[in-house]
């Protein structure tokens, strides 16, 4: 009961935090960012502790709470930690004070309401990875929706209205179907078994007909696909991460995006097993599609934001290959690369906000030579580069490596077995390496090399607060390169529970 | 077990640390000691593990620790030491120690003095691993460094665009090559379970017939190879990667890290030992790249130039080698070359120093009595290279010659006449560029005339060291120490009689380079000239490389670039998806408005449309009633 | 014809009457006096059927239907009476303020 509670605390720690805010004095914007940073550092540190109990030996949940909510429809509450979410909680609560302390300087207007907002969404995205009732986890899912809205809306640059609705109409556009098909899905096991349930445990059992399989996974999954964002279904997050202010991209970039992929992981393909075996070629050539779609867009962008948002999408693109390959290592690269993406990703965003605090544009033509500029600022700029782009010792290596590796492996056993597609796409996705140097170098050297440019001179270099963030995330970053195997253990039951409940068929006699 | 290998891999990564984090504030005493004190203590370390080695024989394993272990499965990092490694690991810490002590002098002046040490630590750091590691993991993690170490080091002086640009191409230019590398690797994985090269030689060698072809996976790490190594198709990046400081062209772009393509496949020698087909392709890919290179060669001028195209040609007499299968004299090779190519650039940089920063050789000439030691050591470098016995050079070479000539494994008179062609340019054009650079008369600027001086003392002492190994390494008989674990191809015994006359012939062939360059350039180069008016359009292709770098320009990229504007953001994004999108919410709003004009505000018209709707509901409940 | 078609047919009549009232006239309170038309064309029906089936149920629901359109006319009246304050007229067609 004690170590559930913490759990509880850990997920409910933003709402307290939003109560505290709301009894700060007014004008006292100080005192506000201060108890923010607290309280998150307060989420952080429990959460660090939850994720050194979680036993990386024991399948299935830890610190449960399980409370009938609405039992007439089977809706329980019920939260948990497993091997699927243990990584993306910590890495949430981890970019959490980092978030906060990244706006202390950049956010003057509504100082309240805008770290409310940060402490709802951070409840929200909480809530959706430790749910493990559908029903709670649509609620979450929708919850985070509105706080964003808001961010993007109120704080955000001067075409924030139009990327707001976009974002908002591509989500929920996604959240009604999958709307549509929780109930649907529901239903049809409560036809099938008789059963009443939400819960992902029971949901995992049911045994659906094909087609409604292929249904309802086409539901989920646009809903998902377009959060990851998959190609074609991307255009909302440049114009959202370009208007959004740098709290904004880093809580969408580092947290958010990996909902989809999450989503898939944890509910599309194992739900769903014999739709996933018949979609698994078009998933597979979509998430090649979005390595060098997003590859290729990321080298012609001007906007710095741009490029990072369409980096963030070739990225994703190896999370998606790697869950659909269906190898362990495969899986367990793109658990690692998504949380590798999230630490770079929001690195990155972090630093363009710091550079746009100093100089008030995004264009990357209006910078060149910051390294001798800011010389701090550019050894912390190339290391996250360097990660993004997948350098051996940092964690964009171990994610892609292992990705790369898991997915090539599987689809030359297919290739023997005569399926030519999954060995091309995994090959394909291997020159996507060669993509991601090229954009990424393009960024780094015209923004860090060449003749000293830029706006706003003199310009000064960071600050404690910045350098302490930035050094966070350097540390994780390299943490994850060099050691990724203890986080690995702890999501390996559960990468290993996934292979399983997609690769053995639902029906009685799916191809396989 | 003890972690030795380990540590001669941490010490240079403990220099990048201390002289990255501390070392502007601790200044410059501090930085030397720190950046050279580690690579010279890590040479020593090499040689204690090299004791060892021989003492027992066995290769030692230090396993440092487990990288990811998934299922069964495990990466580990660990670090093998057998005698190839050892050559390999000397030459890479001996020659690094002396360069870092030449870039005390030559650096000497630099606003980034620390940062350029932290940098060649870095390097050495992966170089170390990409040498000792046990898996092609770790070679691989040491192969991707040591591309950022050179990355960061060609762009060193990052002020000039030109710098950045060819540190960018490099970086990209390698990613190719590793992208095949990464195949190839993936591929061993897959039929082997493992990455360790130890298992996978020994698999090969056991294994009756192995689970994947040895000749796929020999092109697939060839390419990778092809990439580092600056061979053919992807050679254009070394020329380019001359904007970095000098003691960089010596270490990484000379000596040591293009080199590592040739270690590859010596290491995997097991691989290509079974794959005939992927031999050949190396042994062709690298006659063509010497002999193209060296074409080059010829008609640069650029003291850096030249020398990088040299390279890139005697790396393609290692890979001659290597296809061949005679993988002891390519790792020969590899020493012999180091220890004269680094010469070569080191003395190139001090001549460099001496005439404050100028680097064509046109506006050179006459420095042979102003700068004597750099002119002898650059001398001996010279004649090392262009293969005058009984100089390094010489040894290796010959035997590659002879392997390219009479090997059982796809030796061939024509690679032979091939490799005999590029030994004769390669002669021509190191005298030409030791006639124009040090004979003759002064071409100088008179502005730069009045500061020629000799280097410092650490300048020098390096430059003879090098000399001199240059000059006797090729006693060292690496073919035959290395000879219990790559051993030689055998040669038919029909072919034995032609040993000694092809050993006269390449002599010959040294001395007629020599003597060609001493005729033409004599006297200023007036007959070079007449010669060079006469073949006007060869002269063009060969001084612009045969237009390929305008060649990929054309073809890759500035199509990708067109692509991904053009048709991905233009049509893909902004037409296609933002434009159904667009259109989505316009259809919306024009249907919405379609039906806001029967909405007119006239509660008689409401009341008519309720007629309207009882009489249809009465009719369709007749209708069905 | 019997006396419950005869009732109908006074219903349908009355509710036919006061709906082409309704569509038809322009003044205001004769389309309010149309409507009431129609709500006791309605309850004729209401009665009419009541008595055939022997129940109270429809002349229950016909008191009801007088008290919502006393309510209704209570409520209609004032609303009438701003609006012709507003307008100066009792012409429908002067309040088209809700054209879409």
């Amino acid at each position: 009961m004690g170590e559930a509670f913490l759990l509880n605390f850990v997920l409910y720690l933003p709402l307290v935090g939003i109560v505290l805010l709301m009894a700060a004095p007014p004008g006292q914007e100080g005192f506000v960012r201060r108890i923010t940073l607290w309280v998150m550092a307060l989420q952080f540190a429990l959460t660090v502790i939850l994720y050194v109990q979680f036993d990386a030996t024991v399948p299935g949940l830890q610190f449960e709470t399980r409370l009938p909510w609405i039992p007439a429809w089977g809706v329980y509450y019920q939260i948990g930690l497993d091997g699927y979410n243990v990584l993306l909680v910590l890495l949430t609560a981890f970019l959490g004070p980092l978030v906060v302390a990244g706006a202390f300087t950049a956010i003057t207007k509504d100082v309240k309401l805008f770290y409310a907002m940060v402490f709802l969404i951070q409840f929200a995205m909480m809530g959706t990875f430790v749910a493990q009732d559908l029903f709670l986890f649509y609620l979450f899912w929708e919850t985070m929706l509105i706080p964003m809205f808001l961010l993007i809306g109120i704080w955000g640059g001067e075409r924030r209205i139009y990327a707001t609705i976009k974002f908002v109409l591509y989500t929920a556009f996604g959240s009604i179907l999958m709307l549509a098909a929780v109930i649907y899905l529901v239903w049809s096991l409560q036809q099938t078994t008789g059963i009443t349930s939400f819960a992902f445990a029971d949901l995992y059992k049911a045994e659906l007909p094909l087609n409604a399989q292929i249904v309802l996974l086409s539901a989920f999954g646009l809903s998902f696909a377009i959060k990851v964002p998959m190609v074609p279904l991307h255009t909302w997050l440049p114009d959202a991460h370009v208007e959004a202010p740098t709290a904004g991209s880093v809580i969408l970039a580092g947290v958010l995006l990996k909902m989809g992929t999450y989503g898939f992981m944890k509910l599309g393909f194992p739900l769903f097993p014999d739709a996933t075996h018949w979609f698994a070629p078009a998933i597979m050539v979509l998430a090649v599609i979005s390595i060098v779609y997003g590859a290729c867009l990321a080298l012609v962008q001007n906007d710095i934001k741009k490029i990072i948002a369409y980096s963030s999408i070739s990225h994703l693109g190896y999370v998606m290959l790697g869950l659909i390959s269906l190898d362990l290592i495969g899986i367990q690269g793109a658990v690692i690369q998504m949380v590798s993406h999230g630490l770079t990703a929001a690195g990155l965003f972090l630093m363009v906000g710091m550079i746009y605090e100093r100089c008030h544009t995004r264009e990357l033509a209006a910078y060149g030579g910051l390294a001798k500029l800011l010389p701090v600022y550019s050894v912390f700029f190339m290391i996250l580069t360097l990660a993004s782009i997948g350098l051996p010792t940092t964690s964009g290596f171990t994610g892609e490596f292992l990705v790369l590796l898991g997915a090539f492996t599987a689809s030359w056993q297919q290739y023997r077995q005569g399926a030519v597609l999954p060995l091309a796409t995994a090959v394909i996705a291997v020159s996507g390496v060669v993509l991601g140097a090229l954009y990424m170098l393009r960024f780094a050297q015209t923004f860090l090399f060449g003749v000293e440019k830029a706006p706003h001179q003199p310009l000064v270099d960071l600050d404690r607060r910045e350098k302490a963030i930035l050094i966070a995330i350097v540390a994780a970053v390299f943490l994850l390169g060099l050691f990724p195997d203890g986080p690995m253990k702890k999501t390996e039951l559960a990468a290993k529970q996934y292979q399983q409940l997609v690769s053995t068929p639902r029906l009685p006699g799916s191809p396989r | 077990m003890s972690h030795l290998l380990t540590l001669i891999v941490v010490l240079p990564l403990a220099g990048f640390a201390l002289n990255g984090l501390l070392g502007n504030r601790l200044g410059k005493g501090f930085v030397n000691a720190v950046g050279c004190g580690l690579p010279i203590l890590a040479f020593f370390a090499t040689l204690k593990a090299w004791a060892e080695l021989e003492g027992t024989g066995a290769p030692i394993v230090d396993i440092a620790y487990a990288w990811a272990r998934i299922g069964d499965r495990s990466f580990e990092v660990a670090f093998y030491f057998d005698r190839l490694a050892a050559v390999m690991a000397l030459i890479v810490t001996g020659v690094g120690s002396v360069i870092h002590i030449y870039s005390t002098g030559y650096m000497k002046d630099d606003a980034s003095y620390a940062r350029f040490f932290a940098y060649l630590n870095l390097f050495l750091f992966f170089m170390l691993s990409l040498v000792l590691g046990r898996s092609l993991l770790v070679l691989f993690v040491g192969w991707e460094g040591v591309g950022l170490a050179s990355y960061l080091l060609i762009g060193f002086w990052f002020e000039d665009p030109v710098n950045a640009r060819a540190g960018k191409k490099a970086f990209v230019t390698n990613r190719i090559g590793d992208a095949g590398f990464l195949l190839g690797m993936f591929l061993l994985w897959w039929a082997f379970g493992t990455l360790d090269m130890d298992r996978i030689n020994l698999a090969y060698a056991n294994g009756a017939s192995p689970a994947v072809s040895a000749s796929l996976v020999g092109i697939l790490l060839f390419v990778g190879a092809t990439g580092k190594s600056a061979q053919i198709p992807l050679h254009v990046w070394l020329p380019d990667a001359m904007a970095g400081p000098t003691p960089v062209s010596a270490l990484i772009h000379a000596a040591t890290m293009v080199t590592a393509g040739v270690y590859l496949v010596a290491r995997m020698s097991g691989i290509y030992a079974h794959a005939p087909e992927a031999s050949m392709v190396v042994a062709v890919i690298g006659a063509a790249t010497a002999f193209f290179a060296a074409t080059i060669a010829i008609t640069q001028t650029d003291i850096k130039k030249v020398l990088a195209y040299s390279t890139v040609s005697q790396l393609g007499f290692m890979f001659l080698a290597l296809g061949v299968g005679a993988y002891g004299v390519a790792i020969f090779h590899v020493m012999t070359h180091a220890f004269f190519k680094a010469c070569l650039f080191l003395g190139a940089g001090s001549v460099i120093h001496a005439l404050s920063g100028e680097q064509d050789i046109r506006k050179m000439g006459g420095l042979a009595r102003r700068i004597p030691v750099t002119f002898v050591t650059f001398a001996v470098a010279t004649a090392a290279i262009a293969g005058i016995p009984p100089l390094a050079g010489f040894w290796s070479k010959d035997e590659i010659l002879w392997n390219a000539f009479a090997s059982s494994r796809g030796g061939s008179p024509v690679l032979w006449a091939v490799a005999a062609a590029t030994a004769l340019m390669t002669a021509f054009y190191m005298s030409r560029l030791l006639w124009l650079t040090f004979f003759g008369k002064s071409r100088l600027d008179p502005e730069v005339e009045h500061h020629v001086h000799e280097s410092p003392l650490s300048m020098t002492g390096v430059l003879v060291v090098l000399a001199a190994l240059s000059a006797v390494g090729g006693f060292i008989a690496v073919p035959h120490f290395l000879e219990a674990l790559l051993p030689l191809p055998a040669t038919p015994e029909a072919l034995h009689h032609y040993e000694t006359p092809l050993v006269v012939t390449s002599v010959v062939i040294a001395l007629l380079g020599v003597a060609a360059a001493a005729f033409f350039f004599a006297e200023g180069g007036a007959r070079a000239g007449r010669v060079r008016e006469s073949l006007a359009g060869v002269h063009r292709v060969l001084y612009n490389k045969y237009f390929i770098d305008e060649l990929y320009e054309r073809l890759l990229g500035r199509p990708l670039t067109w692509v991904s504007d053009r048709v991905f953001l233009r049509i893909g994004d902004r037409m296609l998806i933002d434009g159904a999108l667009d259109g989505l919410a316009r259809l919306a709003h024009r249907a919405a408005g379609g039906l806001s004009r029967i909405q007119t505000g006239h509660l008689n018209l409401y009341m008519f449309f309720v007629l309207l709707g009882i009489v249809g509901t009465l009719a369709w409940s007749f209708r069905h009633g | 014809m019997d006396k419950l078609h005869l009732l109908l047919a006074l219903s349908v009549g009355l509710f036919a009457i006061g709906l082409l009232g309704v569509i038809i006239r322009r003044n205001l309170l004769v389309m309010l006096m149309c409507m009431e038309l129609m709500l006791n064309g309605v309850n004729v029906s209401l009665v009419a059927f009541a008595q055939q089936t022997g129940t109270a149920i429809g002349a229950v629901l016909v008191f009801l239907i007088f008290v919502v359109a006393a309510a209704e006319i209570a409520i209609a009246i004032p609303i009438v009476l701003l609006l012709v304050r507003a307008k100066r007229t009792l012409d429908m067609d002067a309040f088209t303020d809700l054209k879409g």
